[in-house]
């Protein structure tokens, strides 16, 4: 596992002009996005404005109908996957775990990219896994069906997956999806940590903004399809931007804890 | 917030699951699963055992160590042309049936991750019965025509065929949803069977009954013309699926998270369905639809192995097992000779239920 050391300004993930689309129907126009090294952002925006979309195709798991995507200067879409697989890791929304799949082995298919039909388990594929379920808290769980493990549990073990994978770039798409507060605190730390400690660049699709302006360094969101504000948290959480945006009327106080813009509520708007 | 102690670097915790054996020769590595290995094992025992046992077995009953003395070229001319020419292509036929209908069930069920995902299910025997009869029923084989002989297998493999590849074209929609694969083969599976009673409908009573007992599924009459092209398939299509094991253990978390590893998702989903419709079409054409062998056979086998996911080669030896099992049953216990699928259906059909309702998962 290697931890790469942050350079910062040096741009990783990008779309260029990426307009997304299911079947005919446009969901994302012509975005522009960059992602640097090292970074941990944020994508926020109400629901059906495109952000799922957006983390997609930045995975490539959906093909831009125009625009392209770049990972590391070269289009993603003519990389080959298991390439792909080795610099950018990520997790759906809720990802399924095959019945009576234990932990361990959850954690061990993330090694699958590095893999080939003679070395399917190399003494770098044991000591990635071992080192991720220790760092993630789950090496005492290892040996129990991932299907049994508790909502907050599940979601560290497949964290625990994309840390063994061993990739610079981490996508995840809504991570704290069912989960109770104190799990979303425990798993956004877990994330945080992989970001400051692990040197992972984190690109996290969240719906929670007070949580997003916490624990990301940059936000940005997006409306309808279309990127409207990017930056601090302090700089994107306006209420201006709540109300354009959300359709919500509200308040942007000082996080007593953390000091980061916090949205009250006051009433939703139209 | 706990912040949780690292591990000393370089000093990798042990990983390693209960009968577990990492194994690392040079470049090779892998991990053997002794669980796996046994039950593989055993079923294999069980085949031979079973074979040996069945070669001996019948209208002129013949010693296991005679059968033993026979095999190795020392037996009389009588038994030689009994075990080897009327015997062994039956039991060979029965275990190269078993094993692709067995192998075929697992591919299904763990690339559609839906038990209920195999070809018995997803129509492709029913296109076979329905190829098959409209061979018998159609062509004539009362007059002794030349379907009779070539026809009905030929026409079992296109019908099996056609039936896979409209299945994989019909559930195709940028790559297969298991799901929906699931409902359109269910779709032509009542299509298939329609035909099947139509066909049936308008035959002459001796055609009817000769097509019923090929589309019940037997090993009867069965000879080396039948074990041989059975064999050649089975070479070239098994280490194709074999080849698809280790993406299968990753395509099985969904499409996304599978891509997300680095699966090619629509080529391996292309090669899966594909191997898994031809040893199917192999194994019907050779035999008819021996039922709820692909069905039945992968579930015990992941029961057994207690994995996440029916382990290919030991449902295929199961298969192989039951078949050959089934069929020395119906010769030698039972008091008329009864087509093999009859059995396999007769036991597989109650033993699915049993596990269902005892099982620890709820949804198989």
């Amino acid at each position: 596992m290697t931890s790469t050391v942050p350079r910062t300004g040096t741009v990783r993930l990008a779309a260029e002009s990426v307009s997304l689309a299911y079947d005919d129907r446009v969901v994302v126009r012509e975005l522009d996005l960059q992602l640097t090294d090292g970074s941990f952002t944020a994508i926020v925006g109400p629901n059906g404005c495109g952000k799922s979309t957006l983390l997609r195709a930045l995975g490539r798991l959906l093909r831009p109908v125009g625009g392209q995507v770049l990972l590391d200067g070269r289009a993603i879409s003519r990389t080959p996957t298991r390439e792909v697989a080795r610099v950018l890791g990520l997790l759906p929304q809720t990802p399924v775990a095959p019945e009576g799949l234990t932990v361990g082995d959850l954690v061990a298919r993330g090694r699958h990219p590095h893999q080939s039909w003679l070395q399917q388990w190399s003494r770098d594929d044991e000591a990635a896994v071992s080192e991720a379920l220790t760092w993630t808290d789950m090496a005492d769980l290892a040996d129990r069906p991932v299907d049994e493990l508790s909502g907050g549990q599940r979601q560290r073990a497949w964290i625990s997956m994309a840390l063994a994978q061993g990739t610079d770039l981490l996508l995840l798409d809504e991570p704290t999806t069912y989960l109770d507060l104190s799990h979303q605190i425990d798993v956004l730390e877990l994330v945080a940590r992989l970001h400051t400690e692990r040197g992972r660049t984190v690109v996290v699709v969240l719906h929670d903004l007070n949580l997003a302006a916490r624990y990301a360094q940059r936000l940005v969101a997006m409306d309808d399809g279309r990127l409207v504000a990017s930056g601090a948290p302090e700089e994107v959480l306006t209420e201006q931007l709540l109300a354009d945006a959300f359709d919500l009327e509200a308040r942007i106080v000082p996080d007593p804890v953390a000091g980061t813009p916090m949205v009250v509520p006051v009433r939703r708007l139209r | 917030m706990t912040r949780l102690a690292r591990p000393p670097a370089g000093v990798p915790e042990r990983v390693r699951q209960p009968g577990e054996t990492v194994v690392r020769v040079g470049p090779v590595s892998g991990r053997v699963r002794w669980r796996q290995v046994v039950v593989a094992l055993a079923a294999a025992v069980a085949v031979l055992l079973l074979g040996a046992v069945s070669l001996g077995r019948g209208d002129f009953p013949i010693g296991l160590t005679d059968v033993l003395r026979t095999l190795v070229g020392l037996g009389e001319d009588t038994q030689e042309f009994i075990v080897l020419q009327l015997r062994a292509p039956r039991i060979v036929v029965g275990a190269l049936v078993g094993l692709a209908l067995g192998v075929a069930g697992a591919l299904f069920q763990t690339f559609a991750r839906n038990p209920l995902a195999s070809p018995d299910v997803l129509g492709i025997t029913q296109g076979a019965s329905a190829g098959a009869v409209a061979a018998i029923v159609l062509g004539g084989t009362a007059g002794g025509g030349v379907l009779g002989g070539v026809g009905v297998p030929l026409a079992a493999l296109l019908g099996a065929l056609v039936t896979g590849l409209l299945l994989l074209l019909l559930a195709w929609r940028r790559g297969i949803d298991g799901y929906r694969m699931v409902l359109i083969g269910i779709a032509l599976w009542a299509v298939g069977a329609a035909l099947v009673d139509w066909l049936l409908t308008r035959a002459e009573i001796h055609d009817a009954a000769t097509a019923y007992v090929w589309i019940t599924g037997s090993l009867n009459a069965r000879t080396w013309a039948e074990a041989v092209p059975l064999l050649v398939a089975l070479a070239v299509l098994l280490p194709a699926a074999l080849a698809t094991s280790r993406a299968l253990a990753v395509v099985q978390f969904g499409d996304d998270t599978a891509r997300g590893l680095g699966v090619r998702l629509v080529p391996t989903q292309a090669l899966v369905v594909l191997v898994a419709v031809a040893l199917t079409a192999a194994a019907v054409a050779a035999a008819g639809p021996i039922s709820y062998v692909a069905l039945v056979v992968p579930q015990v086998a992941v029961r057994l192995t207690r994995g996440p996911r029916p382990p290919l080669l030991a449902s295929g030896l199961l298969g192989a097992a039951l078949v050959v099992g089934a069929d020395l049953l119906t010769r030698t216990v039972l008091p008329q000779a009864l087509p093999v699928g009859v059995l396999t259906a007769a036991v597989g059909a109650p033993f699915l239920l049993w596990l269902l309702v005892r099982g620890r998962r709820s949804t198989l």
